[in-house]
């Protein structure tokens, strides 16, 4: 018997397959003839062209950051193909008997609800196969009370009037590295408006899915809730196992106007590389909320278990007064992975809220790291922040640290930050199995405990998955 | 029902046990009694299978199987419990989900049918009652915060679920207030039966009063150096722990 912690293999990424299917795609490269390809496979407008030709020209002067507390070969963006499609007749799948079997299988097997009988489970979904996406269930139900729910290409054909007055004003295409490049090259993402007073009935919910061995995905998604309305978003991620690395730089925009109310959930599952650190996603993603009318709220949640690297900060701006930003995180790290990972709070209106818990898990040999900004602008009397990181560490190997940044200028703002480290120990495990419980699953209910505070904010079935999904990622962490 | 042969276990490199003799019957209660440092929480935790320790010697039959060849969690499920001297806090999982999943996996070894929530609701209440504790324990962390005495109330509770064939209680006694005591050593007195044996750890006779044993042993320097019957408890309590050194020293203690 020994004292010391092993880290023995983890459970195989199960979702690390690659569907065998014609696929529509440019060569790699990067250049002002790619984007002009990108936005002619669209047909898109030329205001939107200019957009993104102005964003690249904007990218090419900017530099990759290197702040973070990650470490990596940089990625090759003329090696990357920004372009990739599964090959169809039509542009998008009038109904669900046209998608391609194949496809459907993948979903299938990836237990998206697709299907039309699993779209009755009561979750609208919108599928986005490498770059576009490929079907939108439970559209028209939602039309009948004016939600807009479709992907992003057909809401630039669709309604480009909304497009044009919300894409890039949360995010700007010149806010970083990553979001510029994004602005440049997306290809497609999901777009959902609330109108003004209408709760939306179901859960949206966007499936994304890397396929293509050389593609980069680049989607964008714009969330808009008029006035008095609210919205419950989750979005979930995989990608096949391959040897080398794929980029995900998304840009996610949600716009809240008076007493509107987003809440956008996450439960990342990108492929994370094996457990010597080959291969898997880097995900370098960029996902902010303006928080524009009075009493607008805003709340993300993120289960992020995936990825080699993952370089994300979901935000929001306090603009409106009383308005109220949440932001809930698990990060989970295990073998090479490596994450840094937070959000920012910007409190510019009066009476603002923000409350951030964020709990890091790492294992193996794993770096995961909660950066995080909380800014009180002059005019945000009264504003109030709370704080929360918690780390737990499993193993000797892995690290945790934790960067909070605290911008203070106004003396009326209140602002609590607390964060914790602990350990699973080795008296914790050997308590539970003096009462008869086994490693995995001690370990799987001293996670989920430590969790809580997150998952009690994930939608009910998410919740379960993502109880489930950190207990297959520790799989064999502690013997 | 527990039989332990010239057991000898060492930690970090350090023999602590040095070759200990043990034969615990069903039905008997037995006390382990000794100075500070001198093995007993040490020879609770290398029979639960603590994983810190090393078994350097000798073999433990628990109902005529090698309890060696078993892991600490299946020594558990098949009946083997251990009361901790410090039990260990653990935040965010509430008692009353810890209480239920290990119940559960017993019921499962065992081939008995799984409690769902709600029955495990109307089962707990009646186990609380047995050692008074009050129902806002069943939905606060797993021990966290909770005062001496409130743990190990808490760690009978858990025996009172798991109605172990063989406990051991590594200083039950210790930081309980006098009705603690009475409350606690009543439970334990009640799940005792025919089939079951107990072996408990202390250092004052005053538990022994409740919970009465057959046997006492004096364990010191990582040996059992003498071992008779109850009254044993009361004459170390007046006169210490000296005499049975020096009488062991001089090789007759036994
Ligand atoms: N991790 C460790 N490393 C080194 N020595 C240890 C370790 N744990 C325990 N020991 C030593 O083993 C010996 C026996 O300890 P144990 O806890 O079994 O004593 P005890 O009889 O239960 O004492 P008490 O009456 O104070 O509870 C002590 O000398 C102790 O210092
Ligand atoms: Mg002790």
């Amino acid at each position: 018997m020994s004292s010391t912690f092993n880290v023995v293999t983890s459970q195989e990424y199960k979702y690390g397959f690659v569907t065998d299917i014609e696929a529509d795609s440019a060569a790699p490269g990067l250049s002002e003839d790619t984007i002009r390809f990108i936005s002619a496979k669209k047909g898109e407008p030329d205001w939107l062209l200019e957009f993104r030709l102005k964003a690249y020209r904007h990218w090419l002067t900017m530099a990759e950051p290197d702040w973070a507390k990650v470490d990596y070969t940089r990625p090759d963006f003329q090696a990357i193909v920004y372009y990739s499609a599964p090959k169809q007749k039509t542009p998008k799948y009038a109904s669900m008997d046209e998608v391609d079997p194949e496809l459907k299988r993948t979903f299938e097997k990836l237990g998206v609800p697709i299907s039309e009988q699993a779209a009755l489970a009561g979750v609208a979904v919108d599928v986005v196969f490498d770059s576009v996406s490929v079907t939108t269930t439970y559209k028209e139900k939602l039309a009948t009370v004016g939600i807009i729910f479709c992907s992003f290409s057909e809401a630039v054909r669709e309604h480009p009037e909304l497009i044009k007055r919300y894409l890039g004003s949360v995010v700007p295409s010149s806010d970083n590295f990553y979001a510029a490049l994004n602005s440049a090259v997306f290809t497609d993402g999901s777009f959902v408006f609330i109108p003004k007073g209408v709760t939306c009935p179901m859960d949206l919910s966007t499936y994304f899915r890397i396929n293509n061995k050389d593609s980069g995905q680049f989607e964008r998604t714009l969330i808009v809730a008029e006035e008095g309305a609210s919205v419950s978003y989750l979005e979930g991620c995989t990608a096949p196992q391959f040897d080398t690395n794929q980029l995900h730089a998304a840009v996610v925009e949600l716009v809240a106007l008076d007493r509107a109310s987003i809440k956008y959930s996450t439960v990342q599952n990108w492929y994370a590389g094996d457990k010597n650190g080959l291969g898997g996603i880097y995900n370098f993603v960029t996902k902010r909320g303006l928080c524009k009318g009075v009493a607008s709220r805003i709340s993300w949640t993120q289960v992020e278990t995936g990825s080699a690297i993952t370089w994300k900060y979901p935000s929001c701006i306090l603009l409106g007064d009383d308005s109220i930003g949440e932001f809930y995180s698990v990060a989970l790290t295990n073998h090479k992975q490596q994450a840094d990972t937070g959000t920012k709070m910007v409190h510019i209106g009066r009476n603002t809220k923000s409350t951030i818990i964020s709990k890091g898990i790492s294992a193996g040999d794993s770096s995961n790291s909660y950066r995080g900004l909380v800014k009180v602008q002059p005019k945000a009397e009264g504003a109030r922040n709370f704080s929360q990181c918690d780390s737990m560490l499993i193993g000797q190997a892995c690290s945790a640290s934790t960067f909070p940044y605290i911008e203070v200028q106004n003396r009326s703002a209140r602002v609590e930050h607390e964060a914790t480290t602990s350990k699973i120990g080795e008296e914790q495990l050997f308590y539970f199995q003096q009462r008869g419980i086994p490693t995995e699953e001690a370990i799987s209910m001293i996670i989920n405990g430590f969790c809580k505070d997150v998952f009690r904010e994930l939608p009910m079935e998410f919740a379960v998955e993502a109880t489930k999904l950190l207990s297959l990622k520790l799989e064999g962490s502690v013997g | 029902m527990l039989s332990i042969k010239n057991l000898t276990a060492s930690i970090n490199g350090t023999l602590v046990l040095k070759g200990i003799d043990l034969e615990i019957k069903a039905g008997e209660i037995h006390a382990i009694m000794g100075p500070n440092g001198s093995g007993k929480s040490t020879l609770g935790k290398v029979l639960a299978g603590h994983p810190a320790y090393e078994v350097t010697g000798g073999e433990v039959l628990f109902e005529g199987r090698d309890l060696f060849s078993l892991a600490a969690d299946e020594r558990a499920r098949a009946g083997l419990f251990m009361g901790f001297q410090h039990p260990i806090e653990v935040p965010g999982v509430s008692n009353a989900s810890f209480l239920r999943l290990a119940y559960n996996k017993k019921a499962e070894a065992e081939g008995r049918d799984e409690l769902d929530p709600l029955e495990f609701d109307d089962f707990i209440h009646e186990k609380i009652k047995l050692v008074a504790m009050r129902e806002e324990f069943l939905d606060r962390s797993l021990n966290e915060g909770f005062s001496g005495g409130e743990k190990k109330r808490n760690e009978i509770l858990q025996m009172a679920v798991l109605e172990p064939k063989l406990a051991i209680l590594d200083e039950l006694d210790s930081g309980l207030d006098i009705d603690a005591l009475r409350v606690l050593g009543d439970a334990v007195n009640r799940l005792q039966r025919a089939d079951r044996a107990l072996l408990i750890i202390t250092h004052f006779p005053r538990i022994l009063e409740t919970i009465q044993p057959h046997h006492v042993h004096v364990l010191s320097g990582g040996r059992i150096l003498k071992s008779a019957g109850k009254e044993l408890a009361l004459e170390l309590e007046e006169r210490g722990y000296d005499w049975v050194l020096e009488a062991s020293a001089a090789g007759g203690a036994r």
